[in-house]
């Protein structure tokens, strides 16, 4: 495959991960879920990085990906506790039920 | 030094008094008492030197400050400030003394907030620099806020939260004219300062000179003030407690004036001059309608909140008439209108402590309840409606007769406000002293205290009107100078 | 000069300042020797003042207390200045004053504001006193406004009742009207002619205005203003009978005998500039005359006592304004000098009367009353003979005879006026004497007057008789005129009074007064049902109604100022101007109701507009 059209496949499939993902945030009212969809995000944005630096041959896409990892880790372990807490807060993970900020 | 004294003494005031009102509430209000009696005296010693001096400032003192913007720490005193200051002083006393019994909560805080503002208003009678001029403009602003806000009366909140929108609005409009003549004279000259000599001279377009001019202006008016920007002053002066009262309409709203005579025309001569006519007509539309509003109200304090908007219209047409016998003519009013409604609303007050409210509909016949208290709101009455012999009289006098070297016909509309003066001075007579007492009223007389404040006032107020040469000596060099050379009458 | 002139204003002020602040812990006898003490002090010390002056060049003299302002040209002092007029007009003050205050010593002594009712006394005395010696028009006009501010403090002396109050305010707020044309005259005077001296501006004025100058003519007329407010006559007269609510010395001593003739002092005073001004000094008189009919009419219709001496007080001084106006200084100067005395005499005996009767005012109630108050009656009856000028018995009839002969060279239209005014003049003051002293008895006398106020009233009406041979001619001019000529030296030739009508015509006012007395005695002793039969007649109604409410001012002045003054007032009570400002804050606030719709509170939706706000930003920069 030239490095052109791998970048092609390689965009579009982390535009149509990043779609999807985005589509269960919008959707999905289970906070878990929401994670989960925020997590298929991220590594869409990851594969995106990956992809160019690939296509360029330099390795700044790979070390971004690591820092998106070390960043979704971070975010998934805190927004576990979160749900966990909520979950033993409200009895409830649905995200319109435990919503406060209403102004 | 004296002059960093003047203005340290009641900053430092408050603080020891906030201190020391942890371990007790009498001490706090003796400190506060001291520290304005301090204050006086230092300013009474700075009175030979006025009449004597050569120069019209009479002491000057400079400090760097922030000196790569230009700005000092730079503080001035000339005829003009002392005899504000004497004032201040003056109130200041009286607006301690009379909290002695009306105020019992949070003594030490309400004695901080109230020296506060009077250091800001000393600030801002001495700064020479327009950046520290700011400065304490603000300075007086927020504790005057807090004032209204904690110890007023039921609608305090309201009360508090227009004043402080209505002054920091325009006080920000001030800010943004301070910058751009600071700009302009960067531009100019290359020269990089906020020091109010230097920036006198600042040659400026004619269109921006008439917008920093409003710029001021503006700041100045709401102050003052001038209809009709004069909205936020019946609620605040009605709300306030009684010290709040006497400070903001005995000072706070001179600061206005004192702004319009040191800032306004001195550094936009041209902008004023084509701005005079519309300035005079405010000024007149605000001695007629302040009187008109006045009589109108039902509540006791907003009625004589109501003729400050009268009485400070003459402060308007003198400064915009702009020759020596209506300048002088302003700052006897602005003195004499300090003193007497600063007396009336003590009197209000004490009315109000005693009965409960300030609805003249509920009193009636307390001339035979309280003689010594109706005796002394018919003497500041009659001050207030011009009574010749007192103050008043000498500065809408001298205003008139300024104003009619310049136009006829604004001095005739303007003497018309002393027959609308009193109508409404003789109305507020009429419904609290005279007419049958109601059920027994049972409440107390002036006591020695308060009769030593009131007796003060009152005498205040016919030095003015008798021996107004004294005062008027002071701010002459200052006022002329001013004025410049063209400037007599 | 060696006499201490300044002190005899201060005198009564001083006592004032001792009474207001002390007074009410001093016992009355202390009070009222104070009180009654100062004036009569003063009027010694004038006495004093006066001997050495009238011994002397009789030259205008000025004592400087102190100079009260000095701005440029402005250079007012504390000084006062005696020349004859002045002289003149302290000595009514100060004499009346002490007299009337004497009588009030007694009058009073049951009133619980005893201590105070000498304060404001004696502070009016040192005012008018201060308007009369000023010697600049600043401090006359600080004695100007003191006088109605007294006036105002003892109109409303009983002010617990609501109706003394109201009177006070009017009185205080008309005068006020005049007062102020009198300080838009001082403005215009100062601008003009740089100083408000009074010799010396009335020196400048003559130099500087040719007559009938339009600059002379707008200063009389400003002047004129202050005089009409202060005199109570036409357009600014309706608080004169309201005043009467004071307690009758106070209106025997300000509303009769002082301060209402101010108006006729101030215009004496600056004659030069009303002389500068023919149409104005034609102005006042007109004023004058119509005032006095006007003032006359009414009076004939009121039934109460001091209302018909109030009007008569309005009509005497309306005789004064149209001396002015004429040009007979002296003449005027001499009516109100006799004026002061039998005027403020009807006031005193009337206030015995009334007193008598626990005060019942009503002239229609009484009746018969001449035994029960003999002294009261004799010294009445002397006060009216003199107010209606019965012929060569009564110092009225002096003063008012010259009055007459001068309107008589200057116009005869005003001399007609004088002529009615004086046929309907000794029909009012008889009609009282008869109502209140003859016919049947109705009203039982409760109380009588102690000796002390005999003592005013004896003085007062040996006085209201004797005092006119002061000006008895003595080799073409009497003495009266001939010391007033000092002060009046600039005119010394325009004096047309001096022998204006001839001898037959002189004999008309005589004529007319005593046709006068002889109307009041058919219609009111002799056939009082005439006059019964008279007042049913529906014309003769109408016009008494008119007359009583006084030709309607009062009703005039309501709607064209009252009314639409207070209505505006009740309409604009939250200041319409406020209302822009609140709007504001209205229309914050929704704008603030409107977004804040926007923050529902959930997370979804806050990621589908951040989404939907990425995408159309995307679209933005890719599709341009």
């Amino acid at each position: 495959m030239t490095g052109t059209a791998s970048l092609q496949f390689g965009l579009m499939l982390a535009t149509v991960l990043f779609l999807l993902g985005l589509i269960g945030v919008l959707m999905r009212r289970n906070l878990i879920f929401v994670l989960m969809s925020l997590e298929i995000m991220f590594n869409a944005a990851g594969l995106a990085f990956v992809v160019a630096g690939q296509r360029w041959q330099q390795a700044d896409g790979q070390i971004m990906f690591l820092f998106i990892l070390a960043v979704t880790g971070s975010e998934v372990a805190l927004g576990l506790a979160l749900a966990l807490a909520a979950r033993h807060h409200f009895g409830t993970l649905d995200t319109d039920l435990i919503s406060r900020m209403r102004g | 030094m004296t002059l960093v004294w003047l203005i340290a003494i009641p900053l430092v005031g408050g603080i020891l008094s906030f201190a020391l009102s942890r371990f007790s509430a009498l001490a706090a209000r003796v400190l506060a008492l001291v520290a304005m009696t301090a204050q006086l005296s230092l300013a009474i010693t700075l009175w030979p030197s006025s009449t004597s001096a050569a120069d019209p400032w009479l002491q000057a003192l400079q400090a760097r400050w922030i000196p790569q913007l230009g700005i000092s720490f730079s503080l001035t005193i000339d005829g003009l400030s002392l005899l504000l200051i004497l004032l201040t002083g003056l109130l200041g006393i009286v607006s301690v003394g009379i909290s002695w019994s009306q105020i019992d909560e949070r003594v030490g805080l309400f004695h901080l907030n109230l020296l506060w503002v009077l250091a800001g208003v000393t600030g801002v009678f001495l700064a020479m620099d327009l950046f520290l001029f700011y400065f304490f403009w603000e300075l007086m602003l927020i504790p005057m806020y807090f004032l209204i806000d904690l110890w007023g009366h039921e609608r305090r909140h309201y009360a508090a939260i227009k004043f402080f929108l209505f002054t920091q609005l325009s006080g920000l409009l001030m800010l943004v004219a301070i910058v751009a003549l600071f700009f302009t004279h960067l531009q100019q000259t290359g020269v990089a300062t906020f020091e109010y000599q230097q920036l006198l001279s600042t040659p400026l377009a004619p269109l921006s000179g008439m917008l920093m001019m409003l710029g001021f202006l503006v700041a100045f008016a709401v102050k003052l003030p001038v209809v009709p920007l004069h909205t936020w002053l019946p609620d605040a002066h009605t709300q306030a407690p009684t010290a709040g009262s006497v400070v903001l309409a005995g000072l706070l709203l001179k600061t206005g004036g004192y702004g319009l005579i040191r800032f306004v025309v001195p550094l936009f001569p041209e902008a004023a001059r084509a701005f005079s006519v519309p300035a005079l007509v405010l000024a007149v539309i605000g001695i007629l309608y302040g009187a008109h509003m006045a009589f109108a109200q039902t509540d006791m304090k907003r009625l004589i909140a109501y003729t400050s908007v009268s009485h400070l219209g003459f402060v308007l047409l003198g400064v915009f008439t702009w020759n020596a016998l209506a300048l002088q003519g302003a700052v006897i009013q602005m003195l004499s209108h300090g003193v007497s409604t600063g007396a009336l609303f003590v009197l209000a007050g004490i009315l109000q402590h005693h009965l409960g409210t300030r609805d003249m509909a509920a009193m009636g016949g307390l001339w035979r309840v309280v003689p010594r208290l109706g005796a002394a709101m018919m003497f500041f009455s009659m001050a207030a409606l011009g009574l010749p012999g007192m103050g008043n009289f000498i500065g809408e006098f001298l205003t008139l007769l300024g104003t009619y070297h310049l136009s006829v016909s604004f001095a005739v509309v303007a003497a018309a406000g002393l027959i609308l003066a009193l109508v409404y001075s003789l109305w507020l007579l009429d419904r609290v002293l005279y007419g049958p007492s109601r059920d027994p009223l049972a409440i107390p007389d002036l006591r020695a205290s308060e009769l030593a404040i009131v007796a003060a006032l009152a005498l205040a107020i016919l030095c003015l009107g008798l021996a107004p040469q004294a005062f008027l000596n002071i701010s002459a060099q200052a006022l002329d100078a001013l004025l410049g050379p063209g400037g007599a009458p | 000069m060696a006499s201490p002139l300044y002190l005899i204003p201060l005198l009564p002020l001083a006592a004032s300042l001792l009474l207001g602040l002390a007074g009410s812990r001093l016992p009355r006898v202390v009070v009222a020797i104070i009180g009654v003490g100062a004036t009569a002090a003063s009027f010694v010390l004038t006495a004093w003042a006066g001997s050495h002056f009238l011994s002397g060049s009789l030259q205008g003299q000025t004592q400087v207390l102190y100079r009260w302002l000095s701005l440029g040209e402005l250079q007012p002092s504390i000084a006062f200045y005696l020349d004859p007029l002045s002289l003149v007009m302290c000595a009514v003050v100060t004499f009346v004053g002490a007299l009337i205050l004497l009588y009030s010593a007694q009058f009073m002594a049951e009133d619980d504001g005893y201590a105070r009712f000498f304060c404001f006394m004696n502070l009016f005395v040192g005012s008018m006193l201060t308007l009369v010696l000023a010697d600049n028009l600043l401090l006359l006009y600080l004695g100007w406004e003191g006088v109605g501010l007294c006036s105002y403090l003892l109109i409303g002396f009983w002010y617990r009742e609501r109706r003394n109050v109201t009177a006070a305010f009017k009185a205080f707020l008309i005068t006020r009207v005049g007062d102020t044309a009198l300080l838009i005259g001082l403005l215009l005077i100062f601008t003009q002619l740089g100083t408000l001296q009074i010799q010396e501006l009335m020196q400048r004025a003559s130099l500087q205005w040719p007559v009938g100058s339009s600059l002379a003519v707008a200063a009389a007329a400003l002047l004129l203003g202050g005089a009409v407010g202060k005199s109570a006559q036409l357009p600014l007269q309706t608080w004169l009978p309201d005043a009467m609510a004071g307690p009758t010395p106070v209106s025997a001593l300000i509303h009769a005998a002082t301060m209402v003739t101010a108006g006729v002092y101030l215009i004496a005073r600056m004659h030069v500039v009303f002389e500068l001004a023919p149409i104005v000094q034609w102005l006042v008189a007109l004023v004058g005359a119509a005032t006095l009919l006007l003032a006359a009419c009414s009076a004939l219709t009121q039934w109460d006592l001091k209302r018909v001496l109030a009007y008569s007080t309005m009509s005497q001084v309306g005789y004064m304004l149209l001396a002015l106006g004429v040009g007979a200084w002296s003449a005027a100067i001499f009516h109100l000098f006799t004026h002061a005395f039998f005027k403020s005499l009807l006031f005193l005996s009337g206030g015995v009367v009334i007193q008598g009767l626990e005060e019942e005012h009503n002239i229609l109630k009484m009746g018969g009353l001449r035994r029960d108050f003999p002294l009261a009656f004799w010294t009445f009856l002397i006060g009216a003979a003199s107010l209606s000028a019965i012929p060569w018995v009564t110092a009225g009839f002096f003063s008012k005879d010259a009055i007459l002969n001068a309107a008589y060279g200057s116009n005869v239209g005003f001399w007609l006026a004088g002529l009615i005014g004086a046929l309907l003049t000794s029909v009012y003051a008889f009609r009282m004497v008869f109502l209140v002293f003859f016919g049947e008895r109705r009203l039982e006398p409760r109380r009588r007057q102690g000796l002390v106020t005999a003592v005013p009233l004896v003085v007062l009406a040996t006085l209201a008789v004797v005092a006119g041979y002061l000006n008895l001619p003595h080799g073409g001019t009497g003495a009266f005129t001939a010391l007033l000529r000092g002060s009046f030296l600039s005119t010394a030739s325009a004096a047309p009074g001096e022998g204006g009508a001839a001898a037959s015509l002189q004999v008309l006012p005589i004529i007319a007064t005593l046709a006068g007395l002889a109307i009041a005695a058919l219609l009111y002793l002799r056939q009082p049902r005439w006059a019964e039969n008279l007042g049913t007649a529906p014309a003769i109604r109408v016009l008494h109604r008119f007359w009583f409410v006084g030709w309607g001012f009062d009703w005039l002045y309501s709607r064209l100022f009252v009314r639409p003054w207070v209505y505006l007032a009740r309409l604009n009570r939250a200041d319409f101007v406020d209302a822009f400002y609140t709007g504001l804050a209205a229309v914050t606030i929704a704008l603030h109701r409107l977004l804040s719709l926007s923050q529902t509170g959930r997370v979804r939706s806050y990621a589908l507009a951040a989404a939907v706000g990425t995408l159309v930003l995307l679209a933005v920069v890719v599709l341009r």
